[in-house]
């Protein structure tokens, strides 16, 4: 049998092959591996990249104290960016699967209509959910807008639920008895962090706390868009990235908010909004920054 | 001279081979693609189109290899011109001045030619239009992938195959070169399939691939025909397109989950899932559904397991989210609707419910409309609701009914967002018809006092569909409810309604759009009161005098308005001259107060010889005031029905 960690192993050997970084997960926290700067900055502008990676990705909302065979506060996502996408795009990711032994033959792939879209992150893209035997199993978009910028090349992003396929090829009920190795289950490794982020996020974040971190992170994130010069000589020396942190912290900290019950009614379009305009504000000054690049390329 | 003998008429053959095209868009692509092949103007016998997820086909016979030479006349120099200018014009008509004719023409007489203009090839006509009749058809959502300037389409295009007779049709979009290779099924079929115009289909299908869509449906319907499946023709429409080489499997769950409610299985199963329900004994549903794959079968058993587990999950999940859900009574859940927004500038779900109680009270509702009214958005607030969205409202009347609430409460809470389309019915009963009519009317006032106003496609509160709703409601219920006074205040609100009666009437009802301006000309606050009018119109209508009158009203109204009558007194009888205007003026006192039915045929005539007779613009201006009072009365008398000037009529 392939352990949870087999399946990681052998997907990210499979995207080597065909040209992509192979980069660790993003130490900031974020709700999907869109969020991640090697997604959401690197989509901008024309240079082409080429990257894979594991993110785990907080939902605090859909913790359930660990209980639920299904749902995870935490979830791992293997984030896949072909930037631009290429013309057999959709056949390289069913070789995934096979790379990961599902024959597809005996098996029923079906791609079924979901445009993707991100509003804190001003981001959409065309795509499907792919059914393997009835399951979704993978999110594929072709990105077409990001940070409220149309993309001028189209990178193709697809987004593996790792705990999802694990328990489908272990013939698993729950995502808590997969073997993440021969030794030890995904219980043995995750279960505290599910029961202990669902007590925080559900029953002991203090409300005031966060919002005045919401308003801290917002604040410093701000602050230094404002400080951009698009003019400044050396506008490549500025911290936008460090900005970008800023704002994915606010982006974990509303959805923690969300979670405790402590967002109103009229308050969550506009912190939405307020976290949105961010994101805009980074992706706007990064495609300034990296400007010269366009020259670059064109040479 | 004629060619006819010696066209050669060659078969078409387009595929558009692309990544998988959203299934229910894929019938309105094809008929868009027939519309844009035929305004080409090629000549041809038959067009059929076929589809699978990933191909567009368009096929056609009996098309010309060039079209016919033709003729055309030039207008040369006029025959009295200098001989110098002639020759010219024979020279750059590339032959002798002898070859000219000379035709008179009104102007005088004047040097022609007739030039022969050869026929253009189809096939280069093909190959120049192809890729704009491709990138021209019509797809609610498209995107671009090459790059930013690129084309756009519904998905990516990945192969193109265009054949007339033997030859290539060649052309490019968006780097993909024309040519005659196909592709099979992703898995079963090879990469690249060498195809002619004779074998496309066979080759295809070798490659499990069944180009014909009603083909595929046979195939679903005959190989699961040992099931007891529950029909579902839109779902299998789905499956159709959605595949392209679809195989029937049918699998089974545990029976206990049977203790759900079957709307919430049936949900799981149709929505999520895309799985039918299978029917049990007395039409009940049996622990088993039908699943369609893209393979031809499953001797392994290795798809029916896997959608046996992913629906126990689902099943799961809903079993688990009913009984979470069973902890908190409705009727203690209405404060938590202050965190559900109903929309940003109108506040939370609380506050439209107040508003919704207070409406149902000035719709005529009783308390238990009222008691409705507040338990019908709790459901918002449930695990399976929150999970299962399009069971709004049903889970809340099922959730009402285990909770003890009234027969009418509970069926007007889960029938509450009916008619969900023009095809749907109102809810059962009057209770629940109050509660929709509360909830539809507080949203479009809501919306459209905030400025939230659909305009052209875009409607993104489905407001048409909840203004359709009403009206549909409000006849189909017979409830004799003034519309005006609740949206009066909004004149937008008003205009939206009056275009939604309309076309509820027209386009539902079938009445004639003349009969409804007519008839809503007079009023149409209450519908049921219109919808009365509007048939006695339609009646009328078979009547021979009827047009005929209406013609006479409208001459009746035209005439008041070019004398600019506002006169509001009565006729004076002494004024009248004995004759048709006296007579007219008795007819009229005689059927004062009468329907129309019965005085149509006696007022006809009278009305033809004044009109014959009269001349209501008499020299002495108290007559020909006389004369307009009494023609303005014979107007108002019959306008409490309809504006019959508003009938079109043949003469």
């Amino acid at each position: 049998m392939q352990t949870f960690q087999d399946i990681i192993f052998k997907l990210k050997q499979y995207w080597a092959e065909r040209g992509c970084i192979i980069q660790e997960p993003y130490d900031v926290q974020v709700g999907a591996g869109t969020m991640c700067p090697e997604t959401f900055l690197r989509v901008l502008g024309p240079k082409p990249y080429r990257v894979a990676y594991v993110q785990p990705s907080r939902r605090p909302a859909d913790g359930r104290y660990g209980d639920n065979p299904n749902r995870l506060y935490k979830h791992s996502q293997l984030q896949v960016i072909l930037k631009p996408s290429p013309d057999d795009v959709i056949e390289q990711y069913l070789g995934s699967l096979e790379a990961i032994g599902i024959d597809l033959r005996k098996h029923d792939i079906k791609f079924e209509e979901d445009n993707w879209e991100a509003p804190t992150l001003g981001a959409w893209g065309i795509g499907w959910q792919v059914m393997l035997d009835g399951l979704e199993i993978t999110q594929f978009t072709y990105f077409q807008q990001c940070g409220g910028i149309d993309l001028e090349v189209v990178p193709a992003e697809l987004t593996y639920g790792l705990e999802r396929l694990t328990a489908f090829l272990q013939v698993k009920d729950s995502v808590y008895d997969i073997d993440w190795t021969p030794e030890f289950t995904y219980r043995d490794v995750r279960y505290l962090d599910e029961l202990q982020y669902s007590v925080y996020n559900f029953e002991m974040a203090d409300i005031a706390t966060l919002w005045k971190l919401f308003d801290l992170h917002e604040a410093e994130a701000a602050r230094l868009l404002k400080a951009y010069d698009p003019k400044s000589a050396d506008k490549r020396r500025f911290p936008l990235l460090p900005a970008y942190d800023h704002v994915l912290n606010c982006s974990n900290i509303f959805n923690t908010l969300d979670a405790r019950g402590a967002i109103s009614v009229t308050e969550r379009v506009g912190v939405i909004q307020r976290v949105r305009k961010l994101a805009v504000g980074v992706a706007q000054a990064w495609m300034d920054q990296q400007s010269p690049a366009v020259a670059e390329v064109a040479r | 001279m004629s060619a006819d003998l010696y066209t050669v008429y060659l078969p078409f053959l387009l595929e558009i081979g692309t990544e998988e095209i959203p299934d229910w868009m894929i019938p309105t692509a094809l008929e868009n693609l027939r519309l844009l092949f035929e305004k080409l103007e090629i000549p041809h016998d038959s067009v059929t189109l076929d589809a699978t997820p990933r191909r567009l086909v368009l096929r056609s016979e009996g098309l010309p290899e060039r079209q016919a030479d033709s003729e055309e006349k030039v207008l040369g120099p006029a025959k009295s011109a200098p001989p110098q200018a002639v020759a010219g014009f024979a020279r750059k008509q590339g032959v002798t001045p002898e070859a000219l004719a000379i035709e008179s023409t009104p102007k005088g007489e004047y040097y022609t030619f007739v030039k022969k203009v050869p026929g253009r090839a189809i096939k280069d006509i093909l190959a120049e239009s192809l890729p704009g009749v491709v990138l021209g058809i019509y797809f609610p959502k498209t995107m671009y992938w090459t790059a930013k300037s690129g084309p756009r389409f519904i998905r990516p295009i990945r192969w193109i195959v265009a054949l007339l007779g033997q030859e290539i049709v060649p052309f490019e979009i968006a780097g993909v070169r024309s040519g005659a290779l196909s592709s099979g099924h992703r898995r079963l079929g090879a990469r690249e399939i060498a195809v002619t115009v004779a074998d496309y289909e066979q080759r295809l299908r070798d490659h499990y691939v069944i180009l014909s869509a009603e083909e595929r449906r046979t195939k679903i319907q005959r190989e699961w025909k040992d099931v007891h499946v529950k029909p579902d023709p839109s779902l299998l429409e789905t499956l159709v397109y959605l595949t392209e080489f679809p195989t029937p499997i049918a699998g089974s769950f545990d029976a206990e989950f049977l203790a759900l409610p079957e709307e919430v299985l049936v949900t799981v199963m149709r929505h999520h899932q895309k799985y039918f329900s299978v029917a049990g004994e007395g039409g009940k549903l049996a622990p088993q559904f039908v699943a369609v794959m893209n393979i031809p079968s499953d001797p392994e058993g290795f798809v029916r397991r896997g959608n046996e587990r992913v629906l126990r999950a689902r099943f799961n999940d809903a079993r688990f989210f009913w009984e979470t859900d069973q902890k908190k009574k409705l009727a203690d859940r209405v404060d938590d609707l202050a965190h559900v927004t109903f929309q940003a500038k109108l506040g939370s779900y609380l506050e439209k419910t107040k508003r919704m109680m207070k409406l149902a009270a000035e719709l005529g509702g009783d308390a238990q409309a009222v008691r409705a009214a507040e338990l019908s958005k709790c459901d918002l607030t449930t695990e399976l609701v929150k999970e299962f969205t399009e069971l709004q409202g049903v889970v809340g009347g099922l959730y009402a009914r285990t909770q003890g609430e009234s027969e009418p409460v509970w069926q007007a809470i889960y029938d509450h967002y009916k008619p969900e389309s023009m095809e749907d019915s109102i809810p059962r009963n009057r209770t629940g018809q109050i509660v929709a009519l509360a909830d539809k009317l507080d949203t479009l006032r809501g919306c459209f006092a905030v400025g939230l106003i659909p305009t052209g496609s875009r409607d993104p509160f489905a407001l048409r569909r909840a203004a359709q709703g009403v009206v549909k409601i409000l006849v189909e219920a017979e409830l004799e409810i003034e519309l005006w006074p609740l949206i009066a205040d909004n004149t937008e609100l008003k205009a939206f309604f009056e275009d939604r009666v309309k076309f509820y009437f027209k386009d539902i009802r079938g009445f004639a759009y003349d009969e409804i301006n007519a008839a809503m000309a007079a009023g149409w606050s209450n519908l049921v009161d219109l919808e009365a009018r509007l048939a006695r119109i339609q009646n009328l209508r078979h009547s021979p005098d009827f047009e005929p009158l209406a013609a006479s009203f409208k001459r009746i109204k035209n005439i008041l308005e070019q004398a600019k009558f506002v006169g509001e007194g009565t006729v004076d009888p002494s004024l009248l001259e004995p004759g048709p205007e006296k007579d007219l003026y008795e007819e009229s006192r005689r059927i004062a107060g009468q329907p129309i039915e019965s005085a149509i045929a006696r007022l006809r005539p009278k009305v033809d010889l004044f009109f014959d007779k009269v001349l209501v613009n008499a020299p002495d201006a108290r007559v020909r005031h006389n004369r307009l009072t009494l023609l303005n009365t014979l107007l108002r008398e019959f306008s409490t029905i309809a504006d019959f000037s508003e009938i079109v009529t043949s003469s």
